[in-house]
């Protein structure tokens, strides 16, 4: 039975306004709206990880300065730092902040599939963020486990925050699993089945592409760590043996018998692992769309880009044991998962290379959300080179667990989405808001954010040659490291506290919008995706009045020969301006 | 590339034409959203099955003490005697049969019989209910022999863990089942689809057909192994 697709129905009947205040902003089923609900609480608790990362470089640069810091926090907060960082900051503002705002409009749709249960989705979210903050300020307060949360200590004597805390995390993590798979069916089903008419999949802008596989990778990797999240609460509460072995805790039998903590690291990873490239894929998607239209060329090589996030997207799921050389796992597959995480660079810097043969005589704006597009090359170039180290067996064994491996992942899945994060926020300001925010103040931002960040990390390697392990609260004296070990910790710490306050600026540049921004044209950056050409500035409910758009041309028609303007509108008519490249369906 | 190539999806040969018409625009697959939408959540779901499964073989294999033998621990005394998984054959019996009755409803929704949609799926919502119904008679026979999470005097303590976590997984997604056809066999009766289409008892029954295949490998991991 055929089945009359979204973008040929007839929209009159279906179309309501919200008409209230609360049916607008609160319980709002608009993806607009529901996406800067997403993007505010997910800054929100990213600054509270923001907060906590300072505690934890207060400690390590100046160790033992600061009474309120003792080892039981430091492991709090480490924990929660990155815990947030990585689900409840990073995921939910891809995804949940830019898959909602960005799909609906740059396919061409009204909104999502199932509007309601986008709404829902944020809401549940909300729930599993507020159960987070809770653990703060239960009895023992949150867990200290460490993000990943391995098994046996997580659960064990001698680990804070094993009275509630760690309850908690899992519970809250659950929960968010189900808010993320209700926003998560919506996007990859909108991206199948809602187009407008001529956006063909080989037309879509790379940031659809990327949330849109990152989203699928979600869907497929989130049960691992439901699955794991549920077994541990088990083996917490009801004294299953899942992750437990036999194991004696400070003299005593707590009474558990035969589990296997290595199989909580498989399905941690298993998870883990794709999550990295949930996080980093959008990011690649936006930054394409970034580079693009801020050095007014053509994307290079659009069809590889789109079946590099692909390949990456399906190798994702085969490398996960990278992470676990030291677990104790079989030696031979270290062989096999050292093959498969070498074989991810090979798309990955097919990517890169194409981001910079982009820029290569391109007519480049240095705008601000430009000059974090490059400075995301840079990072992420930086971050990946370390990868390879870390994915080699030999390599890997004396690096892991130092500061090494925590510069490595914070460069290459912390820096870079986060600049990618800042760059999309400017890039897409103005068509959220409606006006301009302040140039020389997001310049100022960038630069001090850029350079401040290799202040940071940059040393961190050299800690990590060092030796200098990882999680440690206090080094004590250790023979090993030399004693410029700690001045380099105390200069890093100035460097993060600086970059920290830094983040000011960003605040500030928002509200300076909000109240004096002037008000911005509908496509400031004379951009060529969907989203810049909506009849109403900012786009209303419903996005696009009373037609759909058509789209007849791909998303990177900038510079085209022959053609007054340097860019043509996907929704230009190929009559009416030169076809330009167009790669739908050619392949 | 001229416009009605794109939108009629026209066909080309071979490897290019297949990924030309995955990518046509509008659409990749020609039917309605729910109906994709439910598709991705099963494979979804999917996972969640299978990493209990592979998560519950391997505690299986990692265990040192020996597991409980199925045969016996699943026996039913009937008529004098222990006949072996008795239960557990009746239940998948029943839960097949439910397939069945789903498969005819939807089959009577595409041909807008309101009437017989209605009790078919109703008469499926009663066989998961009464799957649910046997599925409690089972725990609490076992739990009065004194298997618990924690252990059990059969063996392996996992034997009870795994049990209690992965049939109580797959009883809550029957439970949610039963309560799912309800309602859709109810607004169908009242003329709910009339101009929705009936493509719903079919997404309906996507998700009946998918409890009901998981049960089966849960079957055979669990009672056969």
């Amino acid at each position: 039975m055929s089945y009359v697709a979204i973008a040929d129905r007839d929209h009159e009947q279906e179309h309501h306004d919200p008409q209230t205040f609360i049916t607008k902003y609160i319980w709002s089923q608009d993806h607009k709206v529901i996406a800067i609900q997403y993007g505010i609480t997910a800054v929100f608790v990213g600054l509270i990880a923001l907060g906590l990362s300072a505690m934890m470089r207060l400690q390590l640069g100046f160790p033992d300065q600061f009474s309120f810091i003792n080892p039981e926090n430091y492991y709090q907060f480490v924990t929660m730092h990155g815990m947030i960082m990585v689900i409840y900051l990073l995921t939910a503002l891809f995804l949940g902040g830019f898959g909602n705002y960005l799909i609906p409009l740059m396919c061409g749709s009204r909104d999502m599939v199932f509007p309601f249960l986008n709404m829902l989705s944020y809401w549940v979210y909300l729930l599993s963020v507020i159960i987070l903050l809770i653990s703060f300020f239960v009895p023992g307060g949150s867990t200290g486990a460490g993000w990943t949360l391995y098994p046996p200590q997580a659960i064990m004597q001698g680990t804070p925050g094993i009275e509630w805390g760690i309850l908690l995390m899992l519970a809250s993590l659950g929960v968010f699993i189900v808010a993320f798979t209700m926003g998560g069916l919506n996007y990859v089903t909108t991206v199948l089945q809602a187009r407008c008419k001529g956006m063909t999949l080989m037309r879509m802008p790379l940031s659809v592409w990327g949330i849109f596989i990152a989203t699928i990778l979600g869907l497929l990797a989130f049960p691992a760590l439901l699955v794991s999240a549920i077994m541990m609460i088990f083996d917490k509460t009801l004294m299953t043996s899942f992750f437990m072995p036999a194991i004696s805790s400070m003299g005593t039998d707590p009474g558990y018998t035969g589990g296997s903590p290595i199989l909580f690291q498989h399905l941690f990873w298993f998870f883990g692992h794709p999550e990295v490239y949930i996080v980093a894929l959008p990011a690649f998607g936006i930054v394409s769309d970034l580079l693009s239209t801020h050095a007014r060329k053509n994307i290079f090589g659009y069809r590889m880009m789109v079946w590099a996030i692909i390949a990456i997207g399906g190798l994702s799921f085969i490398v996960w044991a990278h992470h676990m050389y030291v677990s104790g796992m079989n030696p031979y597959f270290g062989f096999f998962f050292a093959t498969t995480t070498l074989i991810i660079a090979v798309p990955t810097a097919l990517k890169v290379y194409n981001w910079v043969l982009t820029l290569w005589e391109g007519n480049i704006h240095l705008r601000v959300p430009m000059l974090f597009s490059i400075g995301f090359v840079f990072t992420f170039i930086h971050g990946g080179l370390t990868g390879l180290f870390l994915g080699n067996v030999t390599i890997d064994l004396p690096l892991s667990d130092t500061y090494f491996v925590v510069a490595h992942f914070h460069m290459v899945m912390g820096v870079s989405p986060v600049l990618v994060v800042f760059g999309a926020i400017y890039h897409w300001w103005p068509k959220i808001s409606g006006r301009m925010y302040n140039e020389t103040l997001g310049k100022w931002h960038f630069w001090m954010t850029f350079l401040g960040t290799y202040s940071i990390y940059l040393p961190m390697h050299y800690l990590g040659f060092q030796g200098v392990p990882r999680r440690y609260f206090s080094m004590g004296n250790t023979e090993f490291m030399p004693a410029s070990a700690q001045d380099l910790n105390a200069w890093i710490t100035m460097s993060a506290l600086f970059v920290a306050a830094t983040q000011l600026l960003f605040f500030a540049n928002i509200i300076w919008s909000l109240t004096r921004g002037p008000k911005s044209d509908p496509n400031p950056w004379d951009a060529t995706t969907l989203e810049w050409q909506t009849p109403d500035h900012p786009p209303k409910h419903g996005n696009w009045g009373h037609e759909l758009p058509e789209c007849h041309r791909w998303a990177y028609d900038y510079s085209v020969p022959g053609y007054e303007d340097d860019f043509i509108p996907q929704n230009v008519p190929a009559d009416k301006a030169p076809a330009g490249r167009d790669h739908g369906g050619e392949h | 590339m001229s416009e009605a190539v794109l939108d009629s999806g026209a066909e080309a040969p071979g490897k290019k034409g297949l990924v030309e018409d995955w990518s046509r625009d509008k659409q990749v697959f020609g039917v309605p959203w729910g109906k994709a939408m439910m598709w991705i959540f099963l494979l979804s779901d999917t996972f969640i099955f299978s990493c209990f499964l592979v998560g519950y073989m391997s505690v299986r294999t990692a265990t040192t003490d020996p597991w409980p033998n199925p045969s016996e621990v699943f026996a039913l005394q009937a008529f004098g005697f222990n006949v072996p998984l008795l239960l557990i054959a009746i239940m998948t019996f029943i839960l097949i049969t439910s397939s069945g009755t789903m498969a005819l409803a939807v089959n009577m929704g595409y041909r807008k019989d309101r009437n017989k949609t209605f009790w078919l799926m109703l008469a499926t919502a009663l066989l998961g209910a009464s799957f649910v119904g046997m599925q409690a008679f089972e725990w609490s026979k076992l739990i009065s022999e004194g298997v618990r999470p924690w252990e059990n005097p059969f063996g392996a303590a996992q034997f009870g863990s795994a049990f209690f976590m992965i049939t109580g997984f797959h009883g809550m997604h029957v439970s949610a089942g039963v309560i799912y056809l309800l309602v859709v066999a109810f607004r169908v009766r009242n003329g709910y689809y009339e101009k929705r289409g009936y493509e719903i008892v079919e997404i309906t029954g996507l998700y009946w057909h998918f409890v009901d295949l998981v049960w089966v490998f849960i079957f055979a991991f669990f009672y056969l192994w």
